[in-house]
């Protein structure tokens, strides 16, 4: 595999707050590469330094190779970016803006039938010579998507694409995406939908107040930061006037008769925990197990930033 | 160079001035035209400021100029706070188009709408006073120089504003003052010497002041002097947009 994306030693800075401080990041031709962290995490810095839209103050970003400042014609074609916000020029027609987006990267009537196809498959045919005032969000936000890859680019970077889109829609959007990346294409995703980075990222990075604290595989990354972790939700007959001692570690939850534990799988086994229960009085209704999520691992890295 | 790039940059600007052509084309001849016909009807049997040439004639070109200069500085200012402010300034930022490029593809449309709306206002006085010609080629000069003038002047304003009323204020406290005492309404001779010596300061005053050449052969200044100081003006303005836009001064943050 080759570098899509190099990001080496990125700073950058808004007055007093450090948006990113000396980040280091690649992404591999053909990943699903997930970008998460928490509001002010630098997410979006980094997305629009990786752009082009905002000049970091040291260190660099290169797309194939090709430096994103110094060499930005290469790096700029190779990219296509669907930014967050649902941002259109309200002169024109749905088709009109794709064309002269494609005009700005050198492509003319020949990119036509490649404006079809994307028309088509993001279900905009019958939008496609109405002006984009009249569009409803879930269209809209359809052709920045198809606008991001008028130029046919080999990564492209989605920065919170269903932010505000209704159900049918975001599955929708994800079976395109997916199928780009089947094609060939480098994704780069960041969402605040953690379920949406677990489903669809190969690997996911986990950015808080500009550094990147965790980088891995998906599954490696489930495995190595919370361990062999699952959770156990146990549902009483009655509250237990208290919750034995030996238990108090393990518990994460309790509202009334509803006892959650987060356990080890290799320390600590589910039938003690059950054991110590029983023996403290507490009948047993109903229990549930369940993995980890990356939900969890987010929550508890960036908390333990933080603390 | 990115041609295609630039040619439907240019293109797209072009489109968006011609899509609302009743605000942008027509609205600006008809205001040109009520300053015509008012000034025109008030001052035609008192005021003489060529010999042989009526005040009504005397005034078209400095109406014209004034078109010229507002409609150039509106178009590139209004197109670049719109996209600021509506945040699609995005899509050309995300584009390969270098800052040239850009330069270029705006200064060129304000070109257009500039030297459009004041053909327009042109043909428009032409069918109430005749009005001769010294020199076509100056005149086009003038215009075509005069024009590209504000359409960098316009990127600035539209590159520093970051919102609207900044623009209006840069709009009516800077083009609007500049163009309404560069002599569009009176020849500099009729003014106070130390309003004179002023008026010298004033790009906008040389931009008429040449225009008027190129219709009546009679100026208050040499030409050339005129052309000089349009030229040097072009020439500081372009480097200042373009270091502007090189640098992405509030546009790449």
């Amino acid at each position: 595999m080759d570098a899509a994306i190099t990001v080496n030693e990125v700073r950058k800075h808004y007055g007093k707050v450090q948006a990113l401080k000396g980040l280091n990041l690649t992404i591999e031709r053909g990943e699903f590469f997930g970008l998460l962290g928490p509001n002010g995490a630098g997410k979006s810095t980094l997305i629009n330094i990786i752009a082009g839209l905002v000049r970091a103050d040291a260190g660099g970003v290169a797309v194939f190779g090709h430096d994103v400042v110094r060499d930005y014609r290469h790096a700029r074609a190779q990219l296509g970016v669907v930014p967050q916000e649902l941002v259109f020029d309200p002169f024109f027609s749905v088709r009109e803006v794709l064309r002269i987006q494609a005009g700005y990267f050198g492509l003319g009537k020949e990119n036509d039938p490649w404006l079809d196809e994307l028309i088509d498959a993001l279900d905009l045919s019958d939008k496609a010579n109405v002006n984009m005032r009249a569009l409803s969000g879930g269209m809209k936000r359809r052709v920045l998507i198809a606008q991001a890859l008028v130029h046919k680019p080999k990564v492209l970077v989605l920065d919170e694409p269903t932010a505000g889109v209704d159900v049918e829609l975001r599955r929708t959007l994800w079976q395109f995406v997916k199928r780009l990346h089947r094609d060939g294409l480098t994704i780069v995703l960041t969402t605040h939908y953690l379920e949406e980075a677990e489903t669809l990222c190969d690997r996911i990075a986990i950015i808080d107040h500009g550094t990147l604290i965790a980088l891995d595989h998906k599954r490696a990354l489930l495995e190595k930061v919370t361990g062999a972790r699952c959770r156990l939700i146990v549902t009483l007959a009655a509250p237990l006037k208290a919750v034995p001692e030996s238990l108090s570690g393990m518990l994460k939850q309790q509202e009334g008769v509803r006892l959650e534990f987060q356990l080890d799988k290799g320390r600590d086994p589910i039938m003690s925990v059950l054991d110590a229960l029983r023996a403290a009085g507490g009948v047993l209704v109903d229990l549930q197990t369940e993995e980890t999520d990356l939900e969890d691992i987010f929550v508890e890295l960036t908390k333990r930033k933080r603390t | 160079m990115n041609l295609r790039g630039l040619s439907v940059l240019l293109y797209k600007e072009l489109l968006r001035f011609y899509k609302v052509w009743l605000q942008t084309l027509l609205a600006p001849i008809i205001t040109a035209l009520l300053y015509f016909l008012v000034f025109a009807h008030a001052l035609e049997e008192q005021v003489q400021v060529y010999s042989g040439v009526s005040y009504t004639a005397f005034l078209i070109p400095g109406l014209v100029m004034m078109s010229i200069i507002q409609n150039a500085f509106a178009n590139s200012s209004s197109s670049l706070i719109q996209s600021k402010v509506t945040g699609n300034i995005v899509f050309v930022l995300l584009s390969p188009l270098s800052y040239l490029e850009f330069f270029l593809a705006f200064v060129l449309a304000s070109m257009v709408r500039g030297v459009v709306v004041g053909a327009g206002v042109c043909l428009v006085a032409v069918l109430f006073v005749s009005l001769p010609i010294h020199s076509a080629m100056i005149l086009l000069g003038f215009a075509l120089l005069s024009s590209a003038v504000l359409g960098s002047l316009g990127i600035i304003a539209g590159i520093w504003a970051e919102k609207f009323d900044q623009l209006a204020g840069f709009q009516n406290f800077v083009v609007l003052p500049l163009s309404f005492l560069s002599g569009v309404f009176y020849s500099i001779h009729s003014l106070p010497p130390f309003w004179q010596a002023v008026s010298h300061f004033n790009p906008f005053f040389y931009m008429i002041d040449g225009f008027r050449y190129g219709f009546f052969g009679v100026s208050d200044v040499d030409p050339w002097l005129s052309f000089g100081v349009i030229a040097v003006s072009l020439c500081l303005l372009a480097a200042i947009t373009l270091f502007l836009l090189k640098s992405g001064y509030k546009l790449r943050h």
